[in-house]
């Protein structure tokens, strides 16, 4: 029996997801706990962002379980669009998403996330007027908001400059080192690496391999090149 | 309920909010009403139909469409930057999420529908003395139902290709109910006909938007699933 600490956060079992006959998911089985980053890389099309969605609970799988340790409220979400309203300014983005959540004083609340992120000063522009790493840091902040337990990151660094890109990578090596588990999903694993405590390969649907991280990146990518070209 | 009501409230002043911000759907539904209104007053052939006779048409054919306007960007706010994954992410329930983005849709098409009234009044020459509290009435129980329709069908579109194509296509049809009744409700007030007259459209109005405000209300949480 594993101790509260030690219990999964999120957990899923034999995945699978049809559409119509085509199967995106195949038995795929993850368990991810406390202060871990779980790295899925996948080829385009591999499934990657409908696994996401399934962890997320935006979609159903067609058959196999997902259980979160606190249902939806244990989970924060960064997917490559911002989920942010570009008329709002971002603290009323991050207000807005705290009133959903039920926090405390969510004004208070999203300036203290807002300044966390290094954002104080811009916090009262509209996102429209944020440069894309900005906004990047904007959705972070949106998604660590009510405190979840784990984080989903569609490609986080799509887009970014190679300066957003570290400071995104260094937020999240905090919020990992705070406990958080986060779920990393990219195309590229060179992004990532130094968070990653576990990798896993996703191609047509289903683990080509999955477990604890390779020593180097190098032996990974040439299991994920053996893996995807036969 | 409180809980429900807090969602509801934190969705609607978020839609409002946004809409404050832009001006770009309340400006084209009222833009588009005041077209409509200018179109059948100068297209009307005087010698052949009065202006009492087509009136009450004109103005439900013109709240309707100005109302689909205003419906159109209700969730198209919503797919911009996936928002949308936002509100659904969170753990709250969807009807409440649905009730918000109602209470906000009729906020705005009640908006409309206070400007084009004046402006129906001017185009047309109708005298509304003594009938104001009556076509207001009217004006919000057919409201009431067939914002509610459009709210969903808003939803259901947003993530099809052709989401202001789709919406006017599936919600016009729901809509001939209400308009129907509100138009010939508004014939007969404009007429000065008895209230006993009127009574049996009212009470049409108020069975469609009860069946169809909570029907909404059951059948959007399910439909926001993938």
């Amino acid at each position: 029996m594993p101790s509260p600490a030690e219990a999964p956060l999120l957990e899923t079992q034999n995945l699978e997801r049809r559409f119509g006959a085509a199967r995106a998911l195949r038995g795929v089985s993850l368990s991810v706990r406390a202060g871990e980053c779980h790295l899925v890389v996948g080829p385009n099309g591999a499934g990657k962002t409908t696994l996401l969605r399934i962890l997320a609970g935006l979609a159903r799988p067609t058959s196999g379980s997902v259980t979160r340790s606190d249902g939806r409220r244990s989970i924060g979400l960064l997917s490559h669009q911002s989920q942010l309203y570009g008329d709002l300014t971002a603290v009323e983005n991050l207000a807005f998403a705290g009133r959903l959540y039920g926090v405390a004083e969510p004004t208070e609340q999203a300036r203290a996330r807002l300044a966390s992120v290094g954002l104080a000063e811009r916090a009262d522009e509209p996102v429209r007027a944020l440069s894309r790493g900005m906004v990047q840091r904007v959705a972070i902040a949106r998604a660590l908001l009510h405190g979840p337990r784990v984080l989903l990151l569609d490609e986080p660094f799509t887009g970014l400059d190679s300066q957003s890109s570290e400071l995104t990578l260094r937020l999240l090596a905090a919020e990992q080192a705070a406990g958080r588990a986060l779920v990393l999903v990219t195309h590229d694993a060179q992004e990532a690496w130094e968070l990653a405590t576990h990798a896993h390969l996703l191609v047509r649907g289903a683990w080509a391999f999955s477990g604890p991280r390779e020593a180097s990146l190098e032996t990974f990518l040439r299991r994920c090149r053996e893996a995807t070209h036969g | 309920m409180g809980e429900f009501l807090r969602v509801a409230l934190a969705v609607a002043a978020k839609d409002l909010r946004v809409e404050h911000r832009s001006k770009t759907a309340l400006v084209s539904a009222i833009a588009f009403a005041a077209l409509v209104l200018v179109i059948f007053n100068f297209a009307r052939d005087a010698a052949a139909l009065s202006r009492e006779a087509l009136a009450p048409s004109v103005l439900w054919i013109t709240f309707s469409f100005s109302g689909v306007i205003a419906l159109n960007r209700s969730f198209a706010l919503e797919r911009e930057n996936a928002a949308l994954d936002g509100l659904l992410l969170a753990p709250v329930s969807r009807s409440a999420l649905f009730f918000g983005k109602y209470l906000a849709n009729l906020a705005f098409v009640f908006t409309v529908e206070a400007v084009a009234l004046p402006l129906f009044v001017l185009f047309f020459g109708v005298d509304l003395t003594g009938v104001v509290g009556g076509i207001v009435l009217t004006a919000i129980l057919a409201t009431l139902g067939f914002v509610a329709v459009g709210t969903v069908f808003a939803a259901m579109t947003v993530r099809t290709r052709f989401a202001e194509l789709m919406l006017p296509l599936l919600v016009l049809p729901f809509l001939l109910p209400p308009v129907i009744g509100a138009v010939q409700v508004t014939a007969r007030l404009l007429a000065g006909r008895p209230l006993g007259e009127i009574a049996g459209w009212l009470r049409i109005l108020g069975f469609y938007d009860l069946v169809f405000i909570t029907l909404c209300l059951l059948l959007f949480p399910p439909l926001m699933d993938e």
